[in-house]
Formats: C-alpha cells, structure tokens, sequence
C-alpha cells in the first residue's frame, strides 16, 4: 500500500518535472482570442524559453484583402496588429535611407540575453578563472618552491632564441597583456568600476582602454602570424610529447623527461596560443568593423553539417551576429588569459634560469640540459657557440 | 631586454600608427554606416 502511494507521489513528481511551466495549448490563448496571454507574458519576464510561432506567422494574409473596390479593402489584408508584428519579428521589409542593413531592423530582443549573459556567466568566468589560477599558483609557490637547476647553473650558456623570435615574442606578450587588461577594464565597468569608482572614472577609463584595445589588436594579429612562421616547425606534436606527460613533465615528481626545443607543455601553449588566438582575432575584427564581417550564421551552418542535431540557427539578425561575436570574444579571451597567466608564472619566477631565453636569448647549459636534453645534443652536434659568463658553483 | 623594450616601443608606435591610417581611410563605424547626406562632424 504504501508502495503504491510512492509510486503516485514519484509519477507525480515526474509528470510536473517534465511538463514545462510555461507550457501554453490554443485553448488558453483561444480566451485571448489568440494573442498572448498573461502566462506567455510572464513566462517570456522570467527569460523561460516562450514558442512565439503563433505570432510570429501571425502576418495577415493579403490574399483574405477584400477587393480594391469593397468597401474597408485598402489595407490589403494585413492589419495594423498584424504589421506591428512584422516588424516586431523582422518580417516586413523595411526600406531605411542610410547604407546600413542593421538600421532595417527596428525591433531585437536578443540584448537582453546578450547583457545577462555578460554581467552572469561571462564576468563570473573571468573572476574566479583568472582569480582561481592566480590562487593555485601563488600555493604551488608556496608549497613547492621554484623549480630550480638541479646542482646549480653550469656557469656557460647557450643561444636558445635570436633576436627576431624575441622581438616576435614580446611583440605578443606586450600587446596580449595591454589587450587583456583593457578588455578586463571595460568587462568589469559597470558592475565594479562605477559602483566603487563612479561614472565620470569609468568614462575615462574606458574611452582610454577601448582606444588601446582597437588599435593595438593589430600588434598582437600581426606577431601571432610571425609566431606561428617561426616556431610550428618546432612544435609539431609526436610521441616524445606523451612520454613528456605521462611523466607529468617533471613538475609533479623529480623527473626530468626528455625535450627537444619545445616540450609537451609548451607545445600545448603554443597551440592554444595560435588557435585561440586566431579565433579571438577573428571575432575582434567582426566586432571592430560593425555588421561587415558577420561569421556566426556561416559558422554555424558549418557545425550543423557535421553534427545535425545541434540544429544551430543560421539565419540570424545582424545584431544577432554583434552579440554573438561579443560573447565569444570574451569567452575565448578569457580561455587564453587563464593559460597565459601558467605561462607567464612559468617563465619568469616560476623556474630558474627560464627567462633568459626570453631575455638575452642564452640559457645556462645545464638549465637546457635539465629541460631541452635532445635540443642541446642537436645544438652541440651543429657546433652551436658556448659562452663562458662565469664560474660553475 | 634591449629586444623586450624595442617591442614595446614598436608596438606602441604601430597602435598609434594604425589608429592614424584607420581614421584616415574612413574607417570608424558612424562613416562606414552613414549615407552620405549625413554630415558627421
Ligand atoms: C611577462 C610575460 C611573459 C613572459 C615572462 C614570457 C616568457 C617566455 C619564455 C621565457 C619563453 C621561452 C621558453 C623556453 O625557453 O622554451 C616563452 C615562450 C613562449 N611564449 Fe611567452 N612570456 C610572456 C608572455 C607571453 C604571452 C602574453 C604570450 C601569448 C599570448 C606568450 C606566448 C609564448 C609562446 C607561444 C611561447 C613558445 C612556447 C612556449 O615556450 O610555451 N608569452 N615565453
């Protein structure tokens, strides 16, 4: 007996669960006479999913008009509720006199999911990702220490990049670290900076950090193209990489696996660096020349050919592709910073002895011994210069 | 470091630069949009 009241109490508990709260049959709308109802109204306030097909096709049909010569027949069918509704879901076509294709949209409602989304999931991301990250390697700091060249550096040194990779590689550093300070600056002004600050400091800052961060992306585009040139020989992956990550890449442990001039890990930096970094140069320039470079509907019509249940919309509003590109340029910025801010640690106070090789280009032998083993067999084998800086300790 | 800081100086040479050519070409967004009955500024 009282398994059967369970299972009543459960089928209920499922059939509710299952039944959409904002589930709305003719019958309810036919009180209406049609149009929508408090509930659809509701429904739509609370941002739950609304089927809006019963007025969105509900255009008129010129083809009810009465004759041009029946009394009542000069709106050809289409009332005014019909028109509105129209335009409403972009529909009627509407001529404007500017050259603009966006200015023929008179109504989109997709802003409000596009702020929500931003102010929600977009700037809690970026808080407790770039924050997280910081957190766990200020602890790894501390627990573990730097890493250090076992025994001491050698006292020689060894060229490990010319002048021109650096310039290259501080050409991305410099503009990347601008590009995401500014972004970060003008994510966070409306919910931290105005409150703490105000409206007349956030003015300023983000008219200075909007400038910065247009005009510099041309550094950063131009140097990702001349890293990728210089450095995809080397970083082509092969089996050595997953030898390198089943030994944890001598981070976790004392091992020291075998390297030729890039490892597993930096091979994985620089492959999120070129491919999150082409994606988010890509959507910064359809957000820098306003509705000109639309990629999203093209995008998705892709993804939906190679996987057909994703049903992605592919006609989509030129706002629509502003949101879009907004979105997903912050999401995968905010991807990169995350990466980038391992790679900074790693490459400055994080290890002994890595810096130098972005600094004056030579490393101290054992360092590269320790980290790069095949590279310097190569090197040497090539009769590659050996500097004498100092004495071995 | 002499590299690191001629790439930080050269990236704010080109920022500057391409802020310059971009406005020069008509590029910024209220010129791009505008029909040209519009006057700007
Ligand atoms: C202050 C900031 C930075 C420091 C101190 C730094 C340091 C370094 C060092 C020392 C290397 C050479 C590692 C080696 O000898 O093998 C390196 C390589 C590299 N850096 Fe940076 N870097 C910085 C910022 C950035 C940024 C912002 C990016 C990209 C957006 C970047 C991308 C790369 C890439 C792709 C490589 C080659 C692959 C690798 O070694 O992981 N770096 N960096």
């Amino acid at each position: 007996m009282k398994l059967k009241v369970l299972g009543a109490y459960l089928i209920a508990l499922l059939t509710f669960a299952v039944t959409p709260a904002h589930s709305q049959d003719e019958g309810q709308r036919a009180s209406t006479g049609g149009a929508q109802t408090l509930e659809d109204i509701l429904a739509r306030q609370k941002g739950l999913e609304v089927d809006e097909s019963f007025r969105r096709e509900n255009l008129g049909n010129p083809e009810n008009a009465k004759a041009i010569s029946d009394k009542l027949g000069s709106l050809g069918g289409v009332s005014s509720s019909d028109l509105y509704r129209g335009i409403r879901y972009s529909e009627t076509e509407i001529k404007v006199s500017n050259n603009s294709h966006a200015a023929e949209v008179l109504v989109q409602d997709g802003g409000m999911g596009w702020l929500l989304t931003r102010q929600g999931g977009i700037q809690a991301f970026a808080g407790y990702g770039i924050g997280g990250i910081i957190i766990a390697l200020a602890a790894f700091y501390f627990l573990r220490g730097r890493m250090t060249i076992e025994g001491g550096p050698s006292g020689q040194t060894i060229e490990r990049f010319k002048s021109f990779e650096r310039f290259g590689h501080w050409c991305l550093a410099g503009s990347f670290i601008m590009l995401a300070c500014t972004g970060l600056l003008l994510l966070f002004g409306r919910s931290v900076i105005i409150p703490v600050f105000g409206h007349e400091a956030n003015s300023a800052i983000a008219t200075f950090s909007i400038w910065v961060h247009n005009n510099i992306a041309w550094v950063f585009m131009a140097s990702l193209v001349a890293i990728f040139v210089m450095w995809v020989a080397h970083n082509i992956p092969n089996k050595l990489d997953l030898e390198w990550f089943a030994k944890g890449g001598g981070i976790v442990g004392n091992a020291h696996p075998s390297a030729r001039k890039f490892n597993g890990g930096q091979k994985l930096i620089f492959w999120m660096t070129i491919i999150l970094g082409a994606s988010v140069s890509m959507s910064g320039l359809s957000l820098l020349f306003p509705f000109e470079l639309p990629m999203f509907a093209k995008t998705f019509g892709m993804i939906n050919t190679i996987f057909p249940a994703m049903g992605l919309s592919t006609e989509l509003l030129p706002h629509e592709e502003m949101q879009l590109a907004h979105l997903w340029h912050a999401i995968v910025a905010i991807t990169m910073i995350i990466a980038i801010v391992a790679h900074i640690y790693i490459g400055s106070v994080g290890m002994e002895g890595a810096f130098d090789a972005m600094g004056n280009g030579q490393v101290d032998l054992e360092w590269a011994r320790q980290h790069h083993d095949l590279w310097v067999e190569q090197e040497e084998a090539k009769g590659a210069p050996i500097q004498q800086v100092g004495d071995a300790r | 470091m002499k590299t690191m800081l001629a790439a930080f100086a050269f990236t704010a040479v080109v920022s500057v630069g391409a802020y310059f050519v971009l406005s020069e070409m008509g590029f910024s967004s209220a010129e791009v949009q505008s029909a040209p009955s519009v006057r700007l500024d």
